[in-house]
């Protein structure tokens, strides 16, 4: 019973992440009806961008947590969200008009591009960063099993939920989301009533890359080390969890991440740790199979 | 047609010049500005592994670098845009046909003239070890790229997992040599079946997924049989690999210095002395040979009514299913085919290594056959062959700048989509024509 | 698929009899489409014949080009018999897949939009439609591939019979070139033409005339009367433009709202007043007459 709480807990904290990511693809999908391939690695490069501030904090003398944990969270948004933003106006935006594998390739080219760029220019090994937030406290014991709640899965969580909470108002209040839902159903309509189309989509890669951003710094404090290559797995797996939970809604991609963050978790815990994305990988391919509209999205009928 | 953002539209006559200095200054100041945003973390402070964690060095004068290279960029974009009539866009973009144009007439009439010279090469006097095994290595993704042609190319499935039939034709071969001795040519054919079953099992469930998930399916698949050869210790030695693979023989002639009891060697039989070139060179053909079968299946093919409903499935699949075609079954024939040639150039690349280990069979594999498809322009032959010379066999002489390779490749893929999103020789032949060639014939600009 | 419907009031005692002459080809019956809580057609019931031209007309939104997409498998309708008897076979639509239909049923369509294989050349796209004969002659591609059987043969037979519809739509000078770059009135013919190389007996065109100038119109009228008069199949034609319909039609269903509205000949559906008032609203007492008076016509 204190495995599984454990896990719980770790399972819940782990989907935060990779939900956090999963609204990116499933903001985009919704937008321009592409998976953006290079989304995963712009994780990678906010958790990068999240790695170097600490250390420039560190050498700065800011050791108060909350204080830099903020700066690093604002510093990580506003750089990444200036890559998603670029990515989108190299890659996608050219070739909006064209045949649909275009811009499908040309994301696996950027994909590929972003990963080596920061291999090459941080080199191949894995960075550590030593633990920002620690301690925690004990939900239950029994015998030898202590069942903790580190701080940090609470940061994580509680982070995850505000920004969840704010975004949602943001779609669903502001005029920006409007346009975004416009854009979503009709994008020709949409700009021939005056929504400045080309800008709803930028902003719509720069908070999804905002989003990554949050996803990156968590992951860097949460499991203390990161590489050029997290991206690629990383991506996959918020890619299936928008799919599970319904592309193209931003609670489903929520609830999409703690769903794999959970099954990759028990997985791990149960059974075994080799096979943990072979795992999340079957799920969405039986997700595919089965229910292409996820959990919580709406069938789409093809227009004959 | 510009890779760079475009400025807002202003309307010049043809011939007319104007110079705004101030917006283009603008323009590129901007540029510069996110260019040293973009830079700031990951170019201008490096992260270095020192014991007890991490230091960072400031590498500014490569930031400024970069800067500099980006404003000077924009500012010659944006420049030349201001200066020249807007029709040179346009006409940039025929001379791109007409050179492709003239690329395919030279392949019609030379494509044999190619195979000839591909069948001498290695018995002319520069053909050393070294440039031999490149023409290898070339011919081999040579064939891969072919192989994936009929998948992408051809019918039009985004197929992101590829070298999975790669891996399971080099495993299925080395498993059948290793534990039931059986030699290269009778084991070939059945790499390939194990291949090509392996495609219909992937894609009859998924194969009627739309493109973009198609693709992300093909990519989890090939990752799970990458992740499953690596943990499948017991059958695939896991990340040991597999080792002690035989090389294939020359009817029956081994290429070995000293054989074995009872075998005969190729240059005893010939009378020369034992030069390890001469496996080498064999192995050369071997592939040559490969390549060419499927080069003449994927032709040949082309014009029999399953290659044309490939074709017609990539262009409009509605349209197929109400002129009687069977999308699923048409799909699944691609995928396997395609699957099964992957499984033969597999089976050859085990045969030539001696050993194969899942690392040799990453993603990253997938993408780069996929680029040279993509490249090449998709459903092109003769583009296929140059993309794998440009990117193959130019990366392997380029050897120090092995680091960039893939660098290159990813900046590669971006900027063709962009400037010619149906590759370098995307102009098609119609299979069957009512008019002889010439006569009224021809696609229009 | 439930067979249970019920008789509603609207059935089919009001109509006048199913059109005489040759024998029906196609029997609807109870046909009704839900999408949802969404009806787009309910209960709608006719009958079209071979070697005669039915058209199915209506205000945007009526239903018709869902009772195509029913009727060609692309949507499987929620209650309702589709028969198509084809004399040696008879076919219940409504359980085969879309392209089994166009197989062995034997129902041909174009579509609202077009759709052509526009980086294939004209005269492939005729090719490729003749797939499964060829299919079978290359030995399923096997025996093709090795170079025996009659493909050779097949492969002549198809591009003549291409070549007879092309001269028929006037695209023999366009057979090479990518469809995709003919002029809009020459693909809707190509599509046509495509269409009619898969030999079909039931020849379904959604919206043929949209877009056509007045002569292309013409020329799209005597085509269809050319094919229901020489190829002896069944047509069944939406279309808005009213000059088609009441030229070439032997027998108009009208729809509304989803419901068929009207049955009968074009003299009939004219005159009808329950067309009138679908087409051109209810009668407003205190606004000026329409121009040719109240009892609306045509066009």
């Amino acid at each position: 019973m204190e495995y599984f709480t454990q896990q719980l807990i770790n399972g819940v904290t782990l989907g935060s992440i990779y939900g956090l990511i999963a609204i990116g693809y499933t903001m985009v999908y919704g937008i321009i009806g592409m998976i953006n391939f290079a989304h995963g690695d712009i994780f990678m490069i906010g958790a990068f961008i999240a790695l170097i501030s600490f250390l420039v904090l560190g050498l700065a003398g800011i050791t108060f947590v909350p204080l830099a944990l903020l700066i690093v969270l604002v510093v990580a948004m506003m750089f990444t969200s200036i890559y998603g933003w670029a990515v989108e106006r190299l890659a996608y935006r050219p070739l909006r008009g064209s045949f649909r594998l275009a811009p499908l390739i040309s994301a696996i080219g950027m994909s590929i591009f972003l990963q080596n760029y920061v291999q090459l220019l941080q080199g191949a090994r894995v960075k550590p960063l030593p633990p920002v937030v620690q301690g925690g406290f004990t939900v239950m014991e029994r015998g030898d099993f202590t069942v903790i709640v580190s701080y940090l899965q609470i940061v994580i969580v509680v982070v995850t939920v505000v920004l969840m909470g704010a975004f949602s108002m943001l779609i669903a209040r502001t005029s920006l989301g409007r346009a975004q839902r416009a854009c979503e159903q009709d994008r020709v309509m949409a700009g021939l009533l005056g929504i400045n189309v080309d800008r709803t989509i930028s902003l719509t890669f720069v908070t999804g890359a905002a989003l990554a951003a949050v996803a990156g710094l968590m992951f860097v404090i949460y499991y203390g080390v990161i590489d050029f290559y997290i991206g690629f797995v990383a991506g996959i797996k918020a890619f299936t969890a928008a799919v599970l939970g319904g592309i193209g809604s931003l609670p489903g991609a929520m609830l999409g991440g703690i769903l794999i963050g959970l099954i990759e978790t028990f997985w791990s815990a149960y059974f075994t740790i080799e096979y943990k994305d072979v795992a999340a990988f079957s799920i969405l391919v039986l997700v595919l199979i089965f229910r292409p509209n996820g959990l919580l999205g709406s069938p789409e009928i093809e227009k004959v | 047609m510009a890779v760079v953002p475009d400025a807002p539209a202003r309307s010049i006559a043809p011939g007319e010049r104007r110079l705004d200095l101030a917006a283009v200054l603008k323009e590129a100041a901007i540029a510069g500005l996110i260019a040293l945003a973009l830079g700031f973390f990951i170019i201008g402070l490096k992260t270095d592994t020192v014991p007890g964690g991490l230091a960072l060095k400031g590498r500014w004068d490569w930031v400024a670098i970069a800067v500099a290279v980006v404003v000077a960029g924009r500012l010659a974009i944006a420049l030349r845009r201001q200066m020249r009539p807007q029709a040179a866009s346009a006409r940039r973009e025929e001379i791109a046909n007409r050179i492709a144009d003239g690329v395919k007439t030279f392949a019609r009439y030379a494509g044999p003239a190619l195979v000839v010279m591909a069948v001498a090469f290695p018995l002319t006097p520069f053909a050393n070890r070294y440039y031999v095994d490149i023409a290898t290595l070339v011919l081999t993704y040579i064939m891969l790229g072919w192989g994936l042609n009929v998948v992408v190319g051809l019918a039009g499935l985004l197929d992101l997992g590829y070298v999975a039939f790669y891996a399971i034709g080099a495993y299925s071969f080395a498993l059948l040599a290793i534990h039931l001795d059986w030699g290269f040519w009778v084991a070939l054919p059945f790499a390939g079946c194990c291949a090509a079953l392996l495609g219909v099992l992937l894609g009859f469930p998924v194969l009627r997924l739309r493109g973009d998930y198609l693709a992300i399916v093909t990519l989890a698949f090939g990752e799970m049989i990458r992740i499953i050869l690596l943990n499948w210790y017991h059958v695939t030695r896991g990340p040991d690999g597999l080792s002690d693979i035989p090389r294939p023989s020359f009817f029956g002639l081994e290429f070995a210095r000293s054989p074995e009891e009872g075998v005969e060697t190729f240059h005893t039989f010939f009378g020369l002395d034992y030069q390890s070139l001469h496996r080498i060179v064999f192995l050369y053909y071997v592939i040559l040979a490969l390549a060419l079968v499927t080069n003449f299946f994927t032709l040949r093919i082309r014009k029999l009514p399953i290659g044309r409903a490939w074709e017609a499935l990539r262009e409009d699949e509605i349209a197929c299913r109400s002129l009687g075609i069977n999308p699923t079954n048409t799909k699944l024939t691609a995928f396997a085919i395609g699957a099964m040639f992957g499984g033969f150039a597999g089976a050859f690349f085990a045969t030539r290594q001696g050993f194969i280990s899942p690392e040799s069979f990453t993603f990253i594999e997938s993408a780069v056959i996929l680029a040279i498809v993509v490249l090449g322009g998709m459903g092109s032959q003769i583009g296929v062959v140059i993309a794998a010379v440009l990117l193959i066999g130019g990366t392997e002489v380029l050897r120090e700048l092995e680091e960039f390779r893939m660098l290159a490749f990813g900046a590669a893929m971006v900027a063709i989509m962009v400037w010619r999103p149906r590759g370098l020789l995307a102009h098609r032949d119609p299979t069957v024509r009512l008019h002889q060639a010439g006569a009224g014939g021809g696609s229009p600009p | 698929m439930s067979a249970a419907w019920t008789m509603e009031t609207a059935g089919a005692g009001d109509w006048p009899a199913a059109p005489s002459g040759a024998g029906a080809l196609l029997s609807v019956e109870h046909l009704t489409m839900r999408f949802g809580g969404l009806i787009a057609v309910e209960d709608v019931s006719f009958v079209a014949g071979k070697s005669e031209i039915t058209a199915i007309i209506g205000p945007n939104g009526a239903g018709k080009t869902t009772v195509f997409n029913c009727l060609t498998g692309f949507y499987k309708p929620t209650v309702g018999r589709l028969a198509l008897d084809r004399g040696e076979r008879a076919f219940l639509l409504e359980r085969m897949d879309d392209f089994r239909i166009a197989q062995h049923a034997r129902v041909a369509r174009t579509f609202q939009n077009i759709r052509l294989f526009p980086a294939m050349s004209v005269l492939e796209n005729l090719i490729v439609a003749q797939h499964n004969r060829l299919m079978r002659a290359s030995g399923f591609t096997v025996a093709g591939l090795i170079g025996f059987g009659g493909y050779r043969a097949a492969e002549r037979e198809a591009v003549e019979l291409a070549r007879h519809w092309l001269a028929k739509v006037g695209l023999i000078a366009a057979a090479d070139t990518n469809a995709g770059g003919l002029p809009y009135g020459a693909q809707r013919r190509l599509e046509i033409a495509r269409a009619m190389c898969t030999r079909p007996v039931l020849l379904c065109l959604d919206e043929p005339a949209a877009g056509l100038n007045p002569r292309e119109t013409a020329e799209l009228s005597d085509l269809v009367v050319s094919i229901r008069d020489q190829e002896r199949i069944g047509v069944l034609l939406i279309e808005h433009d009213m000059g088609v319909v009441m030229g070439i039609a032997d027998h108009i269903i009208v729809l509304d709202y989803g419901r068929k509205i009207s049955d009968g000949t074009p003299e009939a559906v004219r005159a009808d007043p329950t067309v009138v008032k679908a087409y051109l609203g209810e009668d407003d007492p205190d606004l000026p007459d329409p121009p040719g008076g109240r009892d609306g016509g045509g066009g």
